[in-house]
């Protein structure tokens, strides 16, 4: 159904002037055929100036639209008069969008000034959906029922390819599956262990011996999961989305191919195209990783528990999964190429990894694997890693039951037919580049979520993102998602949550002597009677001195960090100012409460230890 | 009478006996105000609670000589603490951290499902929480004295009260009398809980929340008098702790809050255990032979009377203002003569120029610690030249810490509707249910957030009502969004953090006034 701007209509039937009644029925047959098979129909005179007018409109407007010139059909001439009994308009150009007639040029050009064009366009039918998503993630299903929501037809292509260990999934993405939801519930399954070890310092007694269940925590977990993926396709019916279970490629710029479990291949047309295909863990590419090493694909429903496990990389999806296997009780080491989470604030990276070194995790840095095997079959069985120094020829190996690849992600953008549409990815790393309304170089093909090149790769974003699409496309709003200023949190053992620049970036982006760092340790009430240590939990904005000491970047170490740092993300939006947050009474005894007194800066060099109380 | 001799071998014996030691002191006093010369201060601070301690380290932190004078009255019961006032000794301190025991409790339920093994059975010494929480008050109080310390400032743990304008004298527990004179004064006394003197028994044998921290024993079968959110709040770590806990309230749950979110903060209580005896008022404390408490009382919706047997009663119906045993006359300070609290003026001075009130002795004041510190921070920085800003006192945002945290700033749905009208208020809301919630398969009926906005667009802020886990820490935030003069459209723009459950608080799309169903949809 694809067509290039000014493709040519082609009557099938010559010779159709002087038709007997039934000719006649059978030319405005074929003419309204033409009116509702095509997105816009122009009927017109190829010498006719009004009508050229009326083409440039619609190429300037990027808009396929089909011909039909008069002068260059045999049966013109009745063509004309047809046109007349069912428009009511005599002359040409003869314009027809989306089956409504809108009139000549001057009603057309009339229409897109008052926007009515527009509309009109956008209620497309000459595909079978006005929108098809590829992929069912957050970003996916948010923009699907949104323009669900706004009356459009939709389709959401969704089929998870089974991991190299064989795990696979329910409608909902990375976040429901195997991303922030399970990874979120073992965390708090991590300080539920913690809880029942300071309960004691709290008055509660029960017998000392304490073991935990991984697969009774997983089975809870995953029957979540279970019900969530539930939800997210009753939903999808409730709102009238149409949700395919099979792998899409693009054939044509318009018509997609869904490929099912089974192989079958079905072919679906659509006018615009939002591409949220998301991201999957990477492997190492050496000898042994894909035959025994899991990720965090694997891990949130593995059968058995991992045992004694090697983290391979100390990106976020690394430290966190390494802090709620620690924090379960396994013995667990990090392997770690360079720097600890790569993009966030250093200072607070090492102080996140110091804290996990004191839950009991070892940290082996400058190191990176080179061969894994296995040394005993099992649930868990035996491998051993051997890992070799970044600096030197050094090697060391380690037997582990659980080797966990977290070294990062790559996009889902290779074999999606990309290629076939020319629709532009970075090849480097497969992200997808679009301007500030998410529009790829292919004006009908959008890409929402993880994939895209420069953005945050987060589940609130992507639904942000994904929702304000489906308004601009459909709903007539001109509001852009903004990626500025976006918080977010780090889930291990104790959370790091952050909004803003990082330290580092902040003197790159305002300059050294331009900055006010304010900081503090802390220490949260409920640690105290529990005996934890006074002086783990930190807090640090950055300011600029010369935006009236503006907070350029927040970050919070400490217990429940993700609520706390979300409401301060809220105000970040609003303009906070260092004033502001001397202004604003604390909530006490909070942790939250820490910022509003700040009062050392690291300029001064003074002391930021707690004493005694 | 008979009932009075009992009292006198009880704890009240103890109350009595002080009572004597401070009356003889104060007859000394009177002896020596001629005698002595008094010590000179630029600052004398009366209360050694966060209010006063906060503007008495500011003070010498600017260089000034500064006195406190502290002194805790024992409660009818007998219990008193160290330096640190109400907030440390018998206040949020405390609180928090037997509400953080109750957490717990929760927490060990929880365990289970998330697979850990927990053998049973499980059970809670109050004994071993208690003792903690006051190793940890009293360390509180040793940080105190040594930061005054630090800082010269000169602590006299003397129960002070007005001579004249410039000089308070104060008498110390054995006795002694000194005179101090400063050329500011800050009264910082606070307040202390209200006993209601006209019940029957409930001097002899009711408690407070003065008392409740410091027990050595488990208080047992519980009946909590009030609704305010000490009321609540005690009444809710008991419950969370195993004990048998009822609350009586005469009429309506944490009067001034907003009243949707207070009840549902009662009726998440009372799904997890807390009776409420609502339209109840007590009348009568009888001694048992067993040594339990009969309580009797009147429930004014049938008329009829009812009696009780618990171990303790703990009186929860207010605070009264610590300003009877100043002599403040004798300054010519004026009090509020309803509630006795010191009126006070924007710069906190009261109606003599040189003699201010912070915290919650001062009229119109928020009673909350951190209001109590900022306040007498900038009080010292006006009053030494650091600084000429004002309190600002609007927007406090604070949290009630009732099993089911209820976090709130700004403006209640009531008093938004009677300031702006109903028609010029636009409320978005939205019922949630907590991740963690959802494993253990809690009851998350109570879990609810309201933002009240303006309904003119942009939507300005007018208040946000946070009922759930860790509202203290939600609210915090977005107190300082509503600071910042955030509209609802700002707070919309926020990216949410997932999956917390203060994202909730930037996804809420739904009004009331649609009538469009606030509760939790599958996603």
């Amino acid at each position: 159904m694809s067509s290039p701007p000014g493709r040519r209509a082609r009557l099938s039937s010559p010779g159709t002037s002087h038709q007997p009644p039934d000719a006649r029925e059978e030319l405005r047959r074929r003419l309204k055929d033409l009116i509702e098979g095509n997105r816009v129909m122009i009927f017109s005179k190829s010498y006719c100036p009004h009508s050229t007018r009326v083409k440039e409109l619609f190429s300037s407007l990027g808009v396929d639209y089909n011909i039909l010139e008069l002068d260059q059909v045999d049966d013109g001439a009745s063509v004309q008069e047809v046109l007349t009994e069912i428009s009511n308009q005599k002359t040409v150009p003869n314009i027809f969008v989306n089956k409504v007639h809108v009139g000549g040029c001057d009603r057309t050009f009339q229409a897109h000034r008052s926007g009515l064009l527009q509309k009109l366009l956008n209620e497309d039918s000459a595909h079978d959906y006005d929108l098809i998503v590829i992929g069912g993630g957050s970003g996916g299903l948010s923009c699907a029922k949104e323009a669900a929501n706004l009356g459009k037809k939709v389709m959401v292509l969704d089929f998870v390819v089974p991991s190299p260990q064989g795990s696979s999934w329910g409608l909902g993405g990375t976040c429901v599956n195997v991303g922030c939801i399970p990874k979120k519930l073992m965390h708090q399954a991590a300080l539920l262990g913690q809880a029942l070890q300071d309960s004691r310092k709290f008055g509660w007694e029960y017998s000392q011996q304490v073991k935990h269940n991984w697969e009774a925590m997983t089975e809870a977990i995953q029957n979540h999961i279970g019900s969530l993926n539930w939800s997210y396709r009753l939903t999808l019916r409730e709102k009238g989305v149409t949700y395919v279970n099979a792998y899409g490629e693009f054939v044509e710029p318009h018509k997609i191919k869904a490929t099912n479990k089974k192989g079958q291949e079905t072919f679906y047309t659509g006018s615009k195209f939002v591409i949220a295909t998301g991201e999957r863990p990477q492997y190492l590419g050496i000898q042994g990783d894909k035959e025994y090493c899991i990720t965090s694909d694997d891990l949130f429903s593995l059968p058995y528990c991992p045992g004694r496990t090697l983290v391979v990389g100390a990106s976020y999806v690394g430290l966190e999964c390494a802090g709620f296997l620690a924090g379960l009780g396994l013995d667990v080491t990090v392997i770690v190429r360079s720097v600890l989470l790569r993009g966030f604030d250093q200072e607070m990276a090492e102080k996140v990894g110091s804290y996990l070194e004191q839950q009991g995790i070892k940290f082996q840095r400058k190191f990176t694997p080179v061969s894994i095997q296995q040394m005993e079959k099992g649930s868990p069985g035996i491998l051993k890693v051997v890992a070799k120094s970044t600096e030197g020829p050094e090697t060391v190996e380690g037997v582990y039951n659980t080797v966990l690849l977290a070294i990062g992600r790559e996009s889902c953008t290779r074999k999606i037919g990309l290629e076939k549409i020319g629709v532009k990815i970075n090849e480097k790393n497969g992200k997808i580049p679009v301007n500030d309304v998410e529009q790829t170089n292919v004006p009908h093909v959008y890409a929402i979520g993880d994939i895209l090149e420069g953005k945050p790769e987060l589940t609130p974003v992507a639904i942000q993102a994904g929702k304000l699409l489906a308004r601009r496309l459909f709903g007539g709003s001109l509001e852009k998602c903004d990626y500025v200023n976006v918080p977010t949190t780090v889930f291990t053992p104790l959370e790091y949550g952050c909004c803003g620049l990082s330290e580092e970036k902040a003197i790159e982006v305002h300059k050294k002597e331009n900055l006010e760092v304010y900081h503090t340790l802390f220490w949260p009430l409920e640690w105290t009677v529990a005996g934890r240590d006074n002086n783990t939990c930190y807090a640090k904005i950055i300011c600029n001195k010369f935006d009236n000491e503006r907070v350029v970047g927040f970050h919070l170490l400490g217990p429940n960090a993700g609520e706390i740092t979300q409401g301060f993300a809220a105000a970040m939006k609003c303009g906070l100012t260092k004033k502001l947050l001397n202004d604003t009474i604390g909530i006490h005894p909070t942790c939250g409460e820490v910022f509003t007194t700040l009062e050392i800066t690291k300029s001064s060099g003074l002391d930021v230890t707690q004493k005694g109380c | 009478m008979a009932a009075m001799a009992a009292a006198l071998r009880g704890p009240l014996a103890r109350f009595r006996s002080r009572t004597r030691v401070w009356t003889r002191g104060t007859r000394g006093a009177a002896n020596a105000v001629g005698a002595g010369q008094p010590q000179n201060f630029d600052l004398l601070v009366i209360g050694g609670g966060s209010g006063g301690l906060a503007c008495a380290k500011e003070a010498a932190q600017l260089g000034r000589k500064v006195a406190v004078a502290d002194y805790v009255e024992p409660s009818p019961r007998g219990t008193r603490w160290g330096l640190g006032g109400t907030c440390v000794n018998v206040g949020c301190i405390p609180k928090k951290l037997m509400h953080q025991a109750a957490l717990l409790g929760g927490m060990i339920k929880d365990a289970h499902h998330y697979g850990w093994e927990v053998a049973q059975p499980i059970q809670h010494s109050w004994k071993k929480m208690a003792e903690a929480v006051q190793n940890h008050v009293k360390s509180l109080n040793w940080g105190h004295r040594v930061q005054l310390q630090d800082r010269k400032v000169k602590y006299f743990n003397i129960k002070a009260n007005f001579v004249n304008k410039h000089t308070v004298q104060g008498v110390d527990k054995g006795g002694k009398v000194t005179l101090l004179s400063a050329d500011h004064i800050v009264i910082a006394t606070g307040g202390r809980p209200r006993y209601p003197t006209q019940i029957k028994g409930a001097v002899e044998y009711g408690i407070t929340s003065d008392d409740i921290f410091w027990l050595k024993e488990s208080p047992g079968k519980t009946l909590v008098v009030g609704a305010s959110y000490v009321a609540l709040e005690c009444a809710g770590f008991l419950t969370g702790i195993g004990l048998d806990t009822t609350v009586m309230m005469r009429s309506i749950p944490l009067r001034g809050f907003d009243q949707q979110m207070s009840s549902l903060v009662t009726e998440h209580m009372e799904s997890h255990g807390t009776r409420f005896l609502k339209g109840c008022v007590p009348s009568l404390i009888k001694k048992l032979p067993t040594g339990q408490l009969q309580v009797t009382w009147e429930d004014h919706a049938s008329g009829k009377e009812d009696t009780g047997t618990f171990d303790t009663v703990l009186w929860a119906i207010g605070r009264v203002p610590e300003t009877r045993n100043l002599n403040l006359e004798k300054a010519g300070v004026n009090v509020n003569p309803e509630n006795q609290k010191v009126v006070v003026d924007a710069q906190e001075a009261t109606s003599v120029p040189h003699i201010f009130a912070i915290g919650d002795v001062a009229e119109g004041r928020p009673e909350l610690t951190p209001t109590a510190i900022k306040a007498g921070k900038l009080l010292a920085q006006r009053l030494f030249g650091k600084s000429s800003a004002l309190m600002d006192y609007s927007s406090v945002p604070t949290t009630v810490f009732t099993p089911l945290e209820y976090g709130c700033v700004g403006l209640s749905e009531e008093e938004a509707v009677a300031l702006h009208g109903q028609e010029h208020v636009e409320v978005y809301h939205a019922y949630y249910k907590p991740l963690e919630f959802t494993v253990p398969d809690r009851d998350a009926s109570q879990c609810y957030i309201k933002m009240v906005c303006l309904r003119e667009p942009p939507q300005l802020v007018l208040g946000l009502h946070f009922l759930g886990p860790n509202a203290g820490e939600v609210t915090q935030g977005f107190a300082l969004g509503i600071k910042c003069g955030a509209s609802y459209a700002q707070v919309m723009q926020t990216v949410g953090i997932h999956p917390t459950c203060s994202e909730e608080v930037v996804k809420l799309h739904i009004s009331k006034r649609s009538g469009l169903d606030p509760t939790v949809t599958g996603c």
